[in-house]
């Protein structure tokens, strides 16, 4: 081989073939993505943070949260839950119907509905099941429960997916989690005078944190008369000397307003769950 | 210039014609690797004690930590890349280097772009987007320095005597087109003009990929073939594995580095996996070329450069073997997002780029300079240094990871898997300081030289204003 010719083709071929797929193929798809639509709802996800937020993502991303938080929860599958939630008029067919699916449930009584006929099975299992109870004349229902490590730690009712970020710049997805994941930290700790709190001195609200305090973040001063001021968060006892408040800056506001929007509560096309609560019951029927 | 009319130079007019451009490019590496480590201790110390730097903003963790990445990946690692290239570009054209102003302009530009990145990210100016936290005004300085210096280095090439190409060739020059690319692209759609969404995630990995793996690989890989058959005194053992290796590489590594459980489509991951499972034929043939280079031959090494370069091939190797595991779905979900990636990462760096670059800088300056290196001992000391450091450090971590990444899938409390990992930053941090150690040995020996010539130069000078007027003048 003589001319450098070759190797520029090489560059172009190899280089120019993983642009195309993860540069140009998923601006294609993830960069020109718009609002989803929240499974069996009309309303529309991600709505824009509130401009707190928003700066608080900014707080977020100048002390590096990210290189020791990640944000996304993994899922590794699915289960189904069978729901019975009505018996119908035909009690005896229902019965029989549920004896046939599971023959530890015995029957149901009015006042135990709804109640919870298979636990933890697969879609196919679990429709079948729920065919057999619409046939007799009951109504079930499947509910969707979203499996893995991630999710039974509490960190979140099902996986991260791309529409989660729709809003955000930058989008930090993080690489490690020295600290767990915060996909979902405003629902655990849904608090923001919690949430200031554990800025301060984390370890006061997490023991054994590893995490540093951002102290930084806040002024810490003499008390007036010995009066906390109305903007002072409180403080377990032995974090601050007597006699001082600690006021957060506004960073460390909009920094807890931005943790505060973190949040995975709705149900995607994409990562279906049936939420606990459900008042009106938009789960997935058969 | 006709390339036929070019006379031959000798081999120590090629080395001179290195001395001026290599003197910044080494000089301003060895500074930013010391800064560098130095900053990874003090961010390591964030572990053994959180509330240390808790009213430092400057200092805090996840301001420090990326901080010292950066210094050692762009303040040291690059330079030293541009470095080593230019000098075996001269070597293997046969001719010296071509517009070496070039280089001192693109050398400068890079290293004030580091500066103004580092002081940004500290302050808190940061992308946010790993492995790319230099803001705007930094990376163009970064873009347009790296530019610069790989125009000479074409140029370099250009004039080459021999036309026939040399394995390191091909990989050398791969690397110099990567980088403007990927390093262009990532900023043009992260920074410059930022795309929606998780999009990205996605192309901030593509860059770490494609940059800490890749372009490390091709550097790396491309100096190790270039030094080890001489160092052997063999020829490289079978030009076309090695064609193979390079097509195999750049086809297979620049899918990989999507993260297994990443919240984005699946097709992403899927890819990488593709990738990282292909990685192994790459992988296994440069292991058995340098195993047929090296193994068997007469040459010791003495904790010589030799001994660098080939410490270096084998960290590549192992390095590369965590990579794969990280790109395997099943294997993955124990290790990613625990230490076990960042172990593998600054064995990347650090293990095996590190000290490849190393070695060949201790080959190269002595021959550059026109004299020998200031203190030859310690050579073989940092050598030591370095493989000490590097076992504890990504020993420990690796091993941290992989504890972390179990007891998390196990559902142990995450309070409990934080303190079973602090252990491991006890030899982490020792790790740090045996390194830096060394590092101060490299900063020294180049130093000391750099003074020495300049102190010869400044001599010279003044012999020239202070000794007898020239004979001509007195003629006339």
């Amino acid at each position: 081989m003589k001319t450098s010719l070759p190797i520029f083709l090489a560059v172009f071929v190899a280089l120019g073939a993983s642009f195309g797929g993860f540069v140009a193929g998923s601006v294609s798809q993830l960069g020109t993505a718009k609002q989803a639509i929240v499974l069996n709802s009309t309303e529309i996800y991600p709505v824009q943070r509130t401009g707190h937020a928003t700066l608080g993502l900014q707080v977020y991303r100048a002390n590096g949260c990210a290189v020791c938080h990640t944000e996304q929860v993994r899922q590794d599958g699915m289960t189904c839950d069978l729901v019975l939630m009505g018996g119908g008029k035909n009690t005896a067919a229902v019965n029989k119907a549920l004896a046939e699916i599971n023959p530890g449930n015995g029957g149901f009584t009015t006042n135990e509905l709804p109640k919870t006929i298979l636990r933890g099975v697969t879609k196919e299992v679990a429709d079948v099941a729920a065919d057999k109870i619409t046939t007799a004349g009951g109504k079930a229902e499947i509910h969707i429960n979203a499996i893995g490590s991630d999710i039974s730690r509490g960190w979140g009712v099902r996986r991260s997916v791309a529409a989660d970020y729709l809003w955000d710049y930058p989008v930090q997805l993080g690489n490690l989690r020295a600290g767990p994941d915060l996909a979902d930290i405003g629902a655990r700790m849904a608090d923001e005078a919690t949430q200031l709190r554990h800025l301060y001195a984390p370890s006061a609200v997490a023991p054994k944190s590893a995490m540093p305090p951002f102290r930084y973040l806040f002024e810490t001063r003499k008390m007036i008369g010995n009066v906390p001021s109305p903007d002072a968060v409180a403080m377990p006892q032995g974090v601050v000397a007597a006699g001082y408040e600690v006021i957060p800056s506004e960073d460390a506001k909009n920094l807890a307003a931005y943790l505060l929007s973190l949040r995975i509560e709705v149900p995607l096309y994409e990562a279906p769950f049936t939420p606990a609560v459900s008042a009106p019951a938009p789960a997935e029927t058969k | 210039m006709n390339v036929n009319e070019q006379k031959l130079c000798t081999v120590s007019e090629i080395d001179a014609s290195c001395r001026v451009p290599l003197l910044p490019l080494f000089g301003g590496a060895a500074l930013w690797l010391v800064v560098g480590l130095a900053l990874s201790i003090v961010a390591s110390l964030t572990f053994h004690k959180p509330d240390l730097f808790a009213n430092c903003a400057w200092l805090t963790y996840g301001r420090v930590q990326p901080a010292a990445n950066d210094l050692i990946l762009y303040g040291f690692c690059v330079p030293m890349a541009l470095g080593v290239m230019l000098w075996v570009f001269a070597r293997l054209s046969q001719m010296p280097v071509c517009q070496p102003l070039l280089v001192i302009a693109g050398s400068n530009l890079w290293h004030l772009g580091v500066l103004a990145g580092t002081l940004a990210i500290l302050a808190g100016e940061s992308t946010g987007f790993t492995w790319l936290e230099y803001p705007r005004a930094a990376a163009v300085l970064l873009f347009f320095g790296f530019v610069l210096a790989a125009i000479a280095i074409f140029a370099t090439f250009g004039w080459r005597h021999h036309r026939e190409l040399h394995v390191s060739h091909w990989f050398l020059l791969a690397a110099l087109l990567w980088f403007p690319w990927i390093y262009g692209a990532a900023n043009f759609f992260l920074v410059i003009s930022p795309v929606r969404g998780a999009a990205q995630a996605v192309i901030d990995w593509w860059f770490t990929n494609n940059f800490v793996y890749v372009w490390l690989t091709l550097v790396g890989i491309g100096t190790a073939f270039y030094f080890l058959p001489k160092f052997a005194g063999r020829m490289l053992y079978n030009h076309y594995l090695a064609l193979f290796a390079f097509w195999t590489l750049i086809i297979s590594a620049t899918w990989c580095g999507i993260p297994q459980g990443a919240a984005v489509p699946a097709w992403l991951p899927a890819l990488s996996t593709v990738g990282s499972v292909l990685l192994i034929v790459p992988i296994v043939s440069i292991a058995r070329i340098t195993c047929k280079t090296v193994c068997g031959s007469n040459a010791h090494c003495k904790g010589g450069p030799f001994c660098y370069i080939k410490f270096g091939t084998v960290a590549f190797l192992l390095s590369s073997l965590m990579y794969i595991v990280q790109g395997c779905p099943h294997m993955s979900r124990f290790v990613e997002f625990t230490w076990f990636t960042q172990a593998q990462a600054q064995f990347q760096i650090l293990g095996f780029f590190a000290v490849v670059m190393l070695g060949s800088a201790y080959e190269i300056l002595p021959k550059v300079m026109g004299f020998e290196l200031t203190y030859p001992k310690w050579v073989r000391f940092q050598h030591w240094f370095f493989i000490g450091g590097l076992a504890l450090l990504v020993g420990s971590l690796a091993v941290a990871g992989v504890v972390q990444g179990v007891k998390l899938a196990g559902g142990a409390a995450f309070a409990d898997v934080t303190s079973s990992t602090l252990m491991a930053f006890r030899f982490s941090t020792t790790g740090l300081l045996l390194l830096l150690i060394g590092s101060l040995m490299f900063f020294a020996n180049v130093f000391s030289m750099t003074a020495k010539w300049k102190w010869g130069l400044m001599k010279s000078c003044i012999a020239l204003v202070k000794g007898p007027a020239a004979t001509g003048e007195v003629r006339s």
